[in-house]
């Protein structure tokens, strides 16, 4: 029982898993050749979406308020990070080399003074109507990015985004290998989650809590919960941000709009709801189980059916049919039977 | 720019009453599933994200029951009239009937054991149930063949033209109005003034009124809440069901995705004229119907849904309460 008294750092021991995990060529070779799948190659984007959670985490988790537009920053930091990057644009010759920290820059500042101008008006909502604010603003982002080709080239997306370049060298081969991607988004994460680890523990993380779970006792407190909303709501969407430029590195480009729209918002809350709201190691938990069912379980059931019926089904006959179905049963068991997710945050001090 | 030029000489004012005409028709449509959403929330206070969805299903309904009497898009056309109004009854019933159902089961299985829960629990639980029932839908696609095949199931699929799209005046008058438009005025309109009606003078609608104002002090009177509830569910799914119908008639194409955008129109229209509020849903579902032609009109296609967001957006912040709706403190 002397665990009890000293608790397993499981957010270390899992970040210390995932990086030795490319150091053991052969594992992901193995792998490869049971599942026919590039797990390794697949990971970075697991990552990026766990920033992303961890960005939502702060405004739904700590802070108590629902957010459904989150979708729209991590598209906002992609185009930043388009606009910063593709040929097509001037910065891109401008910056050089630095084009890669820029775009982590601007892109994390961007969505997150974005989306302070505009919080500050819809603050004083209730929680539903905040709710459908935020949503409508994510849905005007995505029509926005798709109707103003001019800037965002429309349905095509910005390409190609080229490579991070400074501080990394430039012999190496992004496109070529891997573990390029899958060490900068995890050493990344690993930065996000140890500053949030402080943050929560933090006077800012102690008041942000206060306004979850009562907002009148936190503010007769002396707590300044717009200020502080304001500030959850700046952090989340910076995260955001981040986890958007990454993607856009990643993918070389900024995908089509719909890819920022309501269904990654609703990912993104999935995620936190699965894994347990307010718990860093909860939403990494929830971005195993909800990203990882879409990037890795989906493709590696798919083709085995495909293969032992030996040719694709109709709709039904898919596992990525059942996309919805699952995640939407998986939304109303939770909420049903432990709203606080699997991994509850720990309340009290 | 050059349709807002064309608006100023004589024939640009008489498209512009075309345009209100088709809003309006498109708003009668939104005000029906925008009732749904306002009963809703005005007794339980839950934003019902499923209702779309529902709607959504309610198309699939209609066209398995056109599938089951031999009309497809193929044949549509032969069809006779005798067969055609029955067609279009036999859908006005089952339709209605299946949404209502639906919609009771999933209030009794998902939402009534959260009603003490915090009021998010519901909301998300709902978001639950739409992805569940989009994913029906999906499947529902797949299911029913067309000319003996399978259609891609994503892709949206074509709705047997069963209601004339002839102008109804003569066409020297200038305005039109098609045999679709007056279906849509036909079933809304009655329907609207039969609910009013109801919700006004009957002993139900008294008690969803009281359940609504304080769901506490309507049991201490000896109303039967939960019953009541379970009621407002299905006169709510009934009225999307109906307007499933006649928007299938009515546009003619369905898909498994449309209940989410319909949904969202219907909720900023519910919103828009003071959510609770049933004159206040018709109201809003009318000018958001307005606001979706004149936009797409004059300032294009692409941007309607934007605007519709934008509108839904500037009413929550600057008159959370509507048009209708009386101004409400939160309850702490």
């Amino acid at each position: 029982m002397s665990l009890r008294y000293r608790a397993i750092p499981w957010t270390a021991v899992l970040l210390a898993l995932a990086a030795a995990y490319p150091l053991i060529p052969a594992l992901d070779d193995q792998l490869m050749r049971l599942t026919g799948l590039p797990i390794g190659g697949r990971m970075p984007k697991l990552f990026i979406y766990a920033i992303l959670a961890l960005g939502l985490n702060v405004v739904v988790g700590y802070t108590g308020l629902l957010h459904l537009g989150i979708g729209a920053f991590f598209g906002i930091g992609a185009y930043i990070t388009g606009i910063l990057t593709v040929p097509a644009y001037p910065f891109h010759y401008s910056l050089g080399t630095y084009e890669f920290l820029a775009s982590l820059a601007l892109a994390t500042l961007g969505a997150a003074t974005l989306s302070v101008v505009l919080s500050a008006p819809v603050l004083r909502l209730r929680g539903d109507y905040l709710a459908l604010v935020t949503l409508g603003f994510g849905e005007v982002v995505r029509f926005a990015l798709r109707n103003l080709p001019e800037i965002t080239a429309g349905t095509k997306g910005l390409n190609p985004v080229p490579p991070p370049g400074f501080p990394f060298p430039a012999e190496w081969n992004w496109g070529g290998d891997y573990r390029f991607f899958y060490f900068l988004t995890l050493g990344i994460l690993a930065i996000v989650l140890w500053l949030l680890w402080n943050l929560e523990r933090s006077r800012l993380g102690r008041a942000w809590v206060a306004i979850r779970e009562d907002e009148l006792a936190a503010t007769c407190m002396g707590v300044n919960s717009a200020k502080l909303k304001l500030l959850a709501f700046a952090l989340g969407a910076g995260l955001a941000g981040l986890a958007g430029c990454l993607y856009a590195h990643k993918q070389g480009g900024t995908a089509d709009p719909d890819q920022y729209g309501f269904n990654t918002s609703i990912l993104a809350l999935l995620c936190l709801i699965l894994g347990g709201i307010g718990n860093r190691k909860g939403v990494l938990l929830g971005v195993l189980l909800v990203v990882g069912f879409d990037e890795i379980l989906s493709p590696i059931m798919d083709s085995y059916i495909q293969r032992s019926l030996g040719q694709a089904g109709p709709e039904y006959l898919r596992f990525s049919g059942w996309r919805l179905a699952v995640f939407g049963l998986a939304l109303i068991l939770v909420m049903r039977f432990r709203p606080e997710g699997i991994l509850p945050a720990r309340r009290g001090v | 720019m050059h349709t807002l030029l064309a608006a100023g000489d004589a024939s640009g004012w008489q498209s512009f009453l075309q345009y209100c005409q088709g809003g309006l028709t498109v708003g009668a449509l939104f005000a029906l599933i925008a009732l749904g959403y306002t009963m809703v929330y005005g007794i339980i206070e839950l934003i019902n994200f499923a209702h779309g969805d529902l709607f959504m299903l309610g198309t699939f309904m209609a066209i398995t029951v056109l599938s089951v009497l031999g009309i497809n898009t193929a044949t549509a056309a032969a069809t006779g009239t005798g067969l055609l109004l029955a067609a279009v009854a036999l859908m006005l019933v089952i339709v209605p009937v299946f949404c209502a159902g639906l919609n009771w089961t999933v209030d009794r299985a998902v939402y009534r054991p959260l009603r003490n829960a915090p009021k998010l629990a519901p909301l998300v639980s709902a978001i639950g149930v739409s992805f569940f029932f989009m994913n029906l839908g999906l499947f529902w696609n797949a299911g029913v063949y067309e000319a003996g095949r399978p259609v891609p199931a994503a892709s949206p699929r074509a709705f047997p033209d069963l209601v004339s799209s002839a102008n109804l005046f003569p066409d020297d008058l200038g305005f039109r109005l098609t045999g679709k438009d007056a279906l849509v005025l036909a079933v809304t309109i009655p329907i609207m003034i039969g609910l009013t009606l109801f919700v006004k003078y009957t002993a139900l609608g008294k008690a969803m009124r009281a359940t609504a104002q304080n769901p506490t002090a309507a049991r201490l009177m000896g109303i039967n809440v939960d019953r009541v509830i379970g009621a407002t569910f299905v006169i709510g799914g009934a009225l999307g069901g109906v307007a499933s119908v006649v928007y299938a008639l009515y546009i003619n194409t369905i898909s498994y995705q449309v209940g989410f955008q319909m949904g969202l129109y219907a909720f900023t229209a519910a919103v828009l004229g003071g959510i609770g509020n049933i004159p206040g849903a018709v109201l809003g579902g009318l000018v958001i119907g307005l606001v979706r032609s004149l936009g797409s009109a004059y300032v294009g296609e692409t941007w309607t849904s934007a605007l519709v967001f934008a509108v839904l957006i500037l009413i929550l912040v600057f008159r959370p309460s509507g048009l209708l709706g009386a101004r409400t403190r939160e309850k702490v």
